[in-house]
This record gives C-alpha cells, structure tokens and sequence, in this order.
C-alpha cells in the first residue's frame, strides 16, 4: 500500500531513475578502477600533461611558441626539463612581466600544482632535468660550510658577490641576490643555468658539493647583523656613502658651531 | 675734485660686543646651568655603558626601525659611550663659549732678528767651546763621528733592495703544459668532456705533479675557465678551433687588462665579463675585447684528450697571461 502510494507521487520517477544511474555509474568505477592502480597513474600523469599544455598554450605560447619550439623572443623548451620550470615559474620569472633585460623575481603567476603541470608538459617534450624535490634536499645534514665557501668563492662570487647580494652584469643584466632563495630554487640554477647564469655540471661541482653551497648561502644568509643597518653588505661602497655624507656632514656642522661666536 | 688720493685709514678692530653672560647675571647663571646639564649628560652615558655591558644579555636582537634586527648590547654600548663623550666635548665648548673670560688682548710680536751684541756674542761663544771640547786635537773621536753618522745614511738604501728581486721569467710561465691535465678548483678531479652540458662552466687550474704543493702563486697564473658552447656557435680561425673540443674552449681567468679574474660568463650572450674594469671578451671569437679598457684577447689554452679521455693541455699558453709588463714584447 505505500509503495504504490510513493509511486503516486509525481517526481517519483525522475527519481528513481537518478539512483538507478548513480547505482551503476559508481558500481562500473569501483569495478573498473579496481584492476590497475598503475593505469590510473599514467591517466593522471597524462591528465597532468594536458593540462600543462592547456597553461602553456594560454600562458607562454605567444613567446615560446606553439609547440615550446621558441621563438623570435624566446628561447626553445623543448629538453629544458621541469628542473627549468619549476626554477623559473616557481620564482615567479616566468611569464615576464614584460620585455626588459631580465625577467626579475617576483610572486609566482601560477601556483605549486599548476607549475607541476607545466614542468610535466614540457619534460613530455624532451628529457632534461627533473625538478628538485625539497624534501631530497638534505643540505642541513650533509653540507659541508667551509667547503661551500670555497666552492662559492671560486664559482659564484664573481657574480653573486662575496656574501651572495647580487652584484651588475653587462647591458643592465644582474646576478640576483641569493637571500631567501628556497634552497630546490639554488640548486635548480645551478643545474639548469636559468638566463644569463652559465650550468655548473655534477661532475664538476658534485650533487654534494652543492648541497655545501647551499648551505654556506643559508649560513651567510642567517648571519646576524651585530650592529643593525647592514647596509646591504656589499662592502665599502655603501659604507663609504655613509661616512662622507652623514659623517662629514656632522663634523662640518659641528665645526660651524665651534666657530660662531656665542651672543 | 681733489685728485689725491687719502690713504686708507685701519679702521681698528670692531667695538667688543660683550656676551649676554656678561652682563646679565641671570643669562651667565643659565649658561652655567647648561653646561653642568651637558656634563650631566655625560655622566649618564657612562653609567649606562657600564650598566648596559652588565645587565644586557649579549645575544639579544632588538627590532629598530631603519636600523632593522640590532644587536642590543653592542647599541647601548655604542650609543652611551658615544653621549658620554659627546656630551663633555660639547659642554667644554659651551662654558668656554659662553663663561670663560671673552676679552681680546693683543700681545705685539718682537722683532725676530736679534740684536748684533748677541750675535757677535753667540759666534764667540761657539769658536771658544768648540775649542774646548778639542775637536780640533781629538781626532779620533772626530773620525769614528764620522762614521757613525756617514753610515746612518746607508741604511736607507739597503731597504731598497726591497723593489726586487726582479721576476725572471715569472711572469712568461706558468704551470701548463703539453699533456698536463685539466682539474676542477677546488676538488682537484680531472673532466672529462662528457661531464660538461653545453652551456657550462667549470673553473680548473693545471693538475700539479705528486706532491707539489699549491700556492696561491700558482693559483694567481694557471686560473682557467672552462666553457662549452655549440660548436657551431664558435667563429674561430682554423688554428684557434683546432685549439677547442667538441664545443669545450678553454681562456686564461687573468685579466688582460689589470689581472683581475675574469670569470662572469653571460652564456645567453657568450660575453666574459672582467668585474674591476668591465672589459668584456667575446667567447665565440677567441675572447676578442668588445668592450672595456683591456688591450689583448685573453689568451687561450690549447685543448686536446689524453689517452684516458680526460681532458688535458695540448701545449702551454703561447703568451704571457694577465697584464702588460715592461719586458712583455706586445702591445
């Protein structure tokens, strides 16, 4: 008797038929889902692809052209690995903010999954390097200070400068400063050579000597700074600024004082 | 019109103008008091040095507006020493400036010649004491003077042996030659040139033979650069090509200029840039000077393999590296 008063009702048939479907839609991908956890793995991995490439069409293929085949402007990706990509998306480099000498650091466009994506896209491309995993990155346990010093001094001083501020390259191009860099973001320059930075190979400067290196910018980085204002670190240049502007300017004001004649 | 013209009368020194501290009583009193304030204020300054140097704990950070993460003890330190100092100088000037006596006095000066008595007196004097001493009879103290003083001015030039020694053939060598390996600085390892991606870089310097110790000396005439392009980029002559491999060229890191070391390498542009003058040298033509104060492309190291696939000198550099020196036979 209820039942035939439930069918009486008037949505009662649309009804059924959305749980009937539900039923066997969810039944038919528990069932199918079941066999192969790894299908599902290269499905997502190709998801992951595609999506990639849905971004890099919207968001770098006007430089870089279709295809990541480059261009006029920009430089070819194909082989560049996600190492790249996650360098220069994660920094927020890439995509620049417009055509200057150098694409400069500033908050990522896109976020963490996104950036997976397009570093997937373009490692489907060609092989190149993989992108650092942080978590790999054991430079607090397994760097060595004194010997990233001295790897740093020989290698990227010149550029980066002595306590690693960043110093000028030719044409308005500049090595950046090194502070705050996430350690996967040092590491992934150096592998890959992002703009003007040259690559430092890992049999040149081993996987563990980079790990010093990264270690030594993190302790020159957590230096403290005694007397306050460390004025950019940068040596002579600002201190010297300092000294013969205020400096002077004090002792000249003071000597004016000594002078005049009190009334 | 009268056409002489009056001398200019010295008009004297102006009318003192007295301090208000002069003749107001209750302004000297004022003065008085600041001055004993400042000094006050330095004494402040000293106490606060000392009590800051007990009671600040020496590890802790203070936040400060432009100064930023400071060390607390060391500004205490710095800002009370500095007012104690400051403050006693400042005082010293205002009581002078204001309490101490103001009044101008003029002392003449005499004349500086002195009078012909005292000079004839003065010759006198000398020609009779010098012949008491016996200068004239005691000879050998006269001589051995002589010596003693002659010789003062020897020591002198001794020092200048310090300019030398003269370099030799120095500045013409250095440690590489035909079959001396290339390895990484530091570390010391050989390359080979598989370990280079193009686009890299490797700092070397020449591998030293067993238990040769190196100095910075060395350090200062083998630095090299080790860089490795598309070989396609290169636009060399047939010798200098036949100096690189497979895309690996090789350059003196001294600058040609001053000596500096040359090792900012643009690999967008292929450029080597030198930090103290901003020469910049073009890779891909056998770092020509393309800009900057330097004269001479750095020299190039001549690259070939040994038997095991390392990389290693095909000979030495066949100039001098680093700057110009008198005896250098180039520009």
């Amino acid at each position: 008797m209820r039942l035939n008063k439930f069918r009486r009702q008037k949505f009662a048939g649309p009804v059924l038929v959305v749980a009937a479907l539900l039923t066997i839609g969810s039944a038919f991908s528990i069932a199918s889902a079941l066999p192969s956890a790894q299908k599902s793995e290269v499905s997502a991995q190709s998801t992951m692809v595609d999506e990639g490439k849905q971004i890099f069409l919207k968001g770098c293929s006007s430089c870089h052209g279709l295809n990541a085949e480059g261009g006029a402007v920009a430089p070819s990706l194909i082989g560049v690995g996600a190492a790249a990509v996650d360098f220069q998306v994660g920094t927020g480099r890439m995509p620049m903010a417009d055509m200057s000498q150098q694409a400069m650091r500033k908050k990522p466009i896109y976020d963490a999954a996104q950036t997976a994506a397009l570093a997937a896209y373009v490692a489907s491309l060609a092989p190149g390097p993989a992108a650092v995993d942080p978590a790999s990155l054991t430079w607090e346990r397994d760097g060595n200070v004194a010997q990233g010093g001295e790897l740093f001094r020989t290698n990227c001083a010149m550029c980066h400068n002595f306590a690693a501020q960043g110093g000028a390259l030719t044409n308005g191009k500049y090595a950046p400063s090194l502070m705050g860099v996430e350690p996967q973001h040092i590491y992934e320059a150096m592998i890959t050579g992002p703009q003007s930075m040259p690559k430092f190979s890992d049999k040149t400067i081993t996987p563990a000597e980079k790990l010093s290196i990264i270690k030594w910018i993190k302790t020159a980085q957590s230096e403290p700074a005694i007397g306050g204002a460390s004025l950019g670190r940068v040596g002579p240049v600002t201190e010297g600024l300092l000294v013969w502007t205020l400096g002077l300017g004090l002792l000249i004001g003071i000597a004016v004082w000594l002078a005049t004649k009190a009334r | 019109m009268s056409n002489s013209i009056s001398r200019f009368e010295d008009p004297g020194l102006p009318e003192h103008q007295h301090r208000k501290s002069d003749i107001d009583a209750i302004a000297a009193n004022r003065a008085e008091r600041q001055v004993a304030v400042l000094f006050l204020l330095s004494a402040i300054g000293t106490i606060g040095t000392i009590a800051s140097y007990i009671f600040i704990d020496s590890k802790k950070f203070i936040y400060l507006p432009i100064l930023g993460d400071t060390n607390a003890q060391q500004l205490a330190l710095g800002t009370g020493l500095a007012a104690s100092l400051f403050f006693i100088g400042i005082a010293a000037v205002h009581w002078a400036k204001t309490l101490m006596p103001d009044e101008e006095v003029i002392a003449e000066r005499h004349e500086f010649r002195s009078s012909d008595e005292d000079r004839a007196d003065f010759v006198t004097t000398v020609k009779e004491r010098a012949g008491a001493a016996g200068l004239g009879r005691r000879s050998l103290i006269k001589r051995s003077m002589g010596i003693a003083l002659g010789l003062i001015g020897l020591s002198p030039l001794v020092l200048l042996r310090d300019l030398g020694p003269l370099p030799k053939q120095q500045l013409f060598t250095t440690d590489w030659s035909a079959g001396v390996r290339l390895v990484t600085d530091p570390g010391d390892r050989p390359i080979k040139p598989s370990d280079l991606e193009v686009g890299a870089v490797a700092q070397v310097l020449p591998q030293l033979p067993a238990g040769t110790e190196r100095t910075l000396e060395n350090v200062g005439k083998d630095a090299v650069l080790l860089i490795r392009i598309r070989p396609e980029d290169f636009n060399l002559d047939a010798e200098r090509l036949s100096w690189t491999h497979d895309g690996i060229i090789a350059f003196s890191k001294i600058c040609s200029h001053m000596g500096c070391a040359v090792a900012l390498y643009e690999q967008q542009t292929k450029h080597l840039l030198c930090p103290c003058h901003q020469s910049t040298f073009d890779v891909t033509r056998a770092a020509k000077v393309i800009f900057g104060p330097a004269a001479r492309p750095l020299p190039q190291l001549a690259l070939t393999l040994d038997a095991d696939g390392y990389l290693v000198a095909k000979q030495g550099f066949t100039e001098p590296v680093g700057p110009s020196f008198w005896e250098r036979n180039s520009a």
